[in-house]
């Protein structure tokens, strides 16, 4: 569909919520969502009802599950504009996006940017129908912050690598069907030179996985163990050893994905709903409460104008100021949450459902995908260029 | 609404105004605290000329009319090399104020008046609480008051005055030279011009009202929106000065035998400190959009903007301070010029307080 201006957007709006009102079974529509509302997909997700993957499988059929990649690959080549408007339309009806996953966010845009066409036509609609789940096998154990030092090898096999070797924080390994890794595969180059971008079917024998129990009681992530894995030498992204070109690219989304809170991996609970019982007058919450709001709006702006700059050309290692900033702010809003939710909040599932394991969990948001630390690292040293020591 | 970066046209807006500025710099505000002056006379005659004064001025009546993103782009120029004009006292809010009322505003545009506006009576912004009077007699009106704080108050040549009348308040277009009216200069940090003024029986004729008698605050309001998003676009301006000159400064003092600029604990905090700067530039243009877009509910959009941009302000010439050591303290070194008009920014059209209080009404948020 073309973008033919605010006339044809208003037309646009109507169409797209006319379908939706149509379309939307009652199981996802109408309430608030947590995260136990959220469809995932893969060939092992359980679906918590008929409604939700009715959902899935209607949008999918419209290519509203990935509503900007090209129509060819399962979307529904809708401009930006187009997709704010479908967001807008769902928040405002009140229903569940019909399905998230790290195909669409990571996978899917690496596969578009640097996926042979013929990838592209093989992954992509397996993602948007969510028949395949994926996660990502990035950190290991001595590569957090130093992503580029994975020891994870591969060795090369004339038609495979043999791969052998351990990751950490992989994101619902134990749920997910395929994992795209970085896997070093010559050890000799430079630590940013030697590592490929690899796709891996979860079950290929040698590999395990074991979750990790987390402060929130939770179990997101996992390790996960290569043991002699054989992976075809095709189910590679980009070029071989040029794997970091990839994970650069994808690192630079994620940044802006968890600083937006677009990823799922933030809850977007609005201070309002804690503070509306009215019995919170401390001047020093309520000095808080304003501080955040004032500071929330201004940083949706910035996401806005962001999305304005990079229209126009990029905005860079900017990028990074988005994930500090929005992490940051994610867990100042939940510690207010906390505070304004008194002794109501402190329960594992209470007056406000997870609220404390959601609180728990925001701890994460300034560690996973590049630390503030290493944002401000990169702020430093490539945006305002101050001398390294 | 329009996108939130610059339009082409702004951008060679700005790059002129980029330009001017600096060829003044601070030495310019330097040479008028210096010599005792309200601000360079020459220098705004040369900012009149360019259409600056007529920016918020329809161009039936001589003015340039770019609008409140463009008024912003200039406010932010001046800002950044902290020129002293009356352009936000004379060309944003009282030409907004005239305009809105039907008012002629060509004298602001072709630079023959400069307008103060007459307003704050105690230490805090707080229009509703005008006490000063405005007795009727016979068709007009007599002042009697004294207003505390009034930008631009010893050059300006006509007042925009807000006093109480029978019928509420009500917004005065009077001469400054005008019987009975005294006014005091104010040495305030900035170095800028400022004033105390008491109002001993001035008379006003029907005539010197903008807008409705009883209806100040409805002709004011707007005015004072465009102001606030303005003096927030000086900050903003201001906050990337003081910035620029302290990554300077962290790339070529050396203490330990490296560059201070090496120094993480110094890195996270610039670093900190640009993702505020940034983010505090969004409100500012978002607030100049809805100005442009959509004036009679650019509220939010703008306390938001005046909020952020007094904080970050705030935070920027500390921390400028700060990194600059010793020398920051000086005289001599820039940065404190910075420091001082951050401060009268930050307080002027109402501080933190009195704009994250509006934000959190608006929203419907349990205020204090």
């Amino acid at each position: 569909m073309a973008d033919g201006g605010q006339e044809s957007l208003a037309a646009f709006r109507d169409e797209i919520a006319d379908w939706i009102d149509r379309n939307a079974p009652a199981d996802v529509r109408g309430r608030d969502f947590d995260e136990s509302d959220i469809c995932w997909g893969g060939r092992n997700f359980v679906f918590k009802s008929e409604g939700q993957k009715l959902w899935m499988d209607r949008c999918s059929a419209r290519g509203l599950t990935a509503p900007r990649w090209d129509t060819a690959y399962g979307g529904a080549g809708f401009t930006r504009a187009q997709e704010k408007v479908w967001l807008e339309e769902l928040a405002r009806l009140r229903v569940k996006k019909p399905l998230e996953s790290f195909g669409l966010w990571m996978l899917g845009p690496a596969l578009l940017a640097f996926g042979t066409e013929e990838q592209k036509r093989h992954y992509l609609p397996q993602i948007t129908r969510g028949e395949i789940r994926w996660c990502q096998g990035y950190s290991e154990p001595g590569a957090g912050s130093d992503l580029a030092s994975v020891q994870t090898f591969g060795a090369d096999k004339g038609d495979h690598w043999l791969v052998n070797g351990q990751k950490i924080w992989t994101s619902y390994a134990d749920k997910a069907d395929w994992i795209f890794a970085l896997v070093r595969t010559d050890r000799e180059a430079a630590k940013h030179k030697g590592i490929s971008f690899l796709l891996v079917d979860m079950t290929t024998p040698g590999i395990s996985t074991r979750p990790i129990r987390l402060i929130s009681g939770k179990s997101p992530f996992c390790e996960t163990f290569f043991d002699d894995v054989v992976i075809p030498k095709d189910q590679i992204v980009g070029e071989v050893n040029r794997g970091w070109d990839v994970a650069k690219h994808l690192l630079t989304h994620e940044r802006e994905m968890i600083g937006g809170g677009g990823s799922g991996a933030i809850g977007a609970r609005s201070i309002g709903s804690v503070l509306a019982d009215g019995d919170i007058t401390d001047p020093h919450t309520v000095a808080r409460a304003q501080k955040l709001e004032i500071d929330s709006l201004a940083f949706g702006l910035t996401m806005e104008r962001y999305r304005d700059l990079a229209k126009q050309g990029g905005v860079g290692h900017a990028s990074a100021m988005l994930k500090y900033y929005g992490t940051e702010l994610n867990k100042d809003r939940y510690e207010l949450l906390m505070t304004a939710g008194g002794s109501d909040a402190l329960a594992w599932d209470g007056k406000y459902g997870a609220l404390a394991p959601e609180w728990l969990r925001t701890k994460a948001n300034s560690i996973e995908g590049g630390t503030s630390e290493v944002m401000l690292d990169i702020l430093s040293k490539r945006v305002l260029e101050l001398p390294g020591e | 609404m329009t996108a939130l970066i610059p339009t082409e046209d702004e951008v060679m807006l700005r790059d002129a105004a980029r330009a001017f500025c600096e060829a003044a710099g601070v030495a310019n505000l330097r040479a008028v605290r210096d010599a005792g002056k309200p601000y360079d006379a020459d220098l705004w005659a040369e900012m009149v000329a360019m259409g600056w004064a007529g920016v918020l001025v329809g161009e039936d009546e001589g003015g340039s009319d770019m609008g409140f993103a463009a008024a912003n782009v200039l406010a932010e120029e001046m800002g950044r090399s902290l020129i002293a004009s009356p352009f936000l006292s004379s060309a944003v809010i009282a030409a907004t104020a005239l305009r809105r009322a039907g008012r002629s505003a060509a004298a602001i545009a072709d630079g023959t008046a400069t307008y103060a506006l007459a307003l704050d009576e105690t230490r805090k912004f707080a229009p509703e609480a005008t006490a000063m009077e405005a007795r009727a007699l016979g068709n007009g009106f007599v002042l009697t008051g004294s207003k505390a704080f009034v930008a631009e108050g010893t050059s300006a040549s006509r007042l925009l005055v807000l006093a109480r009348a029978e019928a509420g308040l009500t917004l005065f277009d009077i001469d400054a030279e005008s019987a009975g009216l005294s006014r005091d200069r104010l040495a305030l940090v900035d170095s800028r011009d400022h004033a105390a003024l008491r109002f001993e029986g001035v008379e006003a004729t029907g005539d010197d009202v903008v807008g409705e008698v009883g209806g100040g605050l409805v002709a004011l309001g707007p005015a004072l929106r465009a102001g606030q998003a303005t003096i927030s676009a000086e900050l903003l301006g201001l906050s990337v000065g003081a910035f620029a000159m302290t990554t300077g400064y962290l790339k070529e003092r050396k203490q330990f035998g490296r560059v201070i600029g090496s120094f993480q604990a110094l890195q996270h905090r610039a670093a900190h400190l640009f993702s505020e700067i940034e983010v505090t530039a969004s409100a500012i243009a978002h607030a100049g959009r809805m100005l442009d877009a959509d004036p009679d509910n650019a509220d939010l959009a703008v306390s938001l903007a005046k909020a952020r941009a007094s904080e970050t302000a705030g935070l920027a010439v500390r921390e400028g301070v700060q990194m600059h050591g010793g020398i920051g303290m000086t005289d001599e070194y820039d940065i404190g010029f910075y420091m001082k008009r951050a401060r009268v920014g930050a307080e002027w059209l109402g501080d933190y307080g009195y704009h994250a209080g509006r934000v959190a009404a608006l929203k419907g948020q349990a205020a204090a």
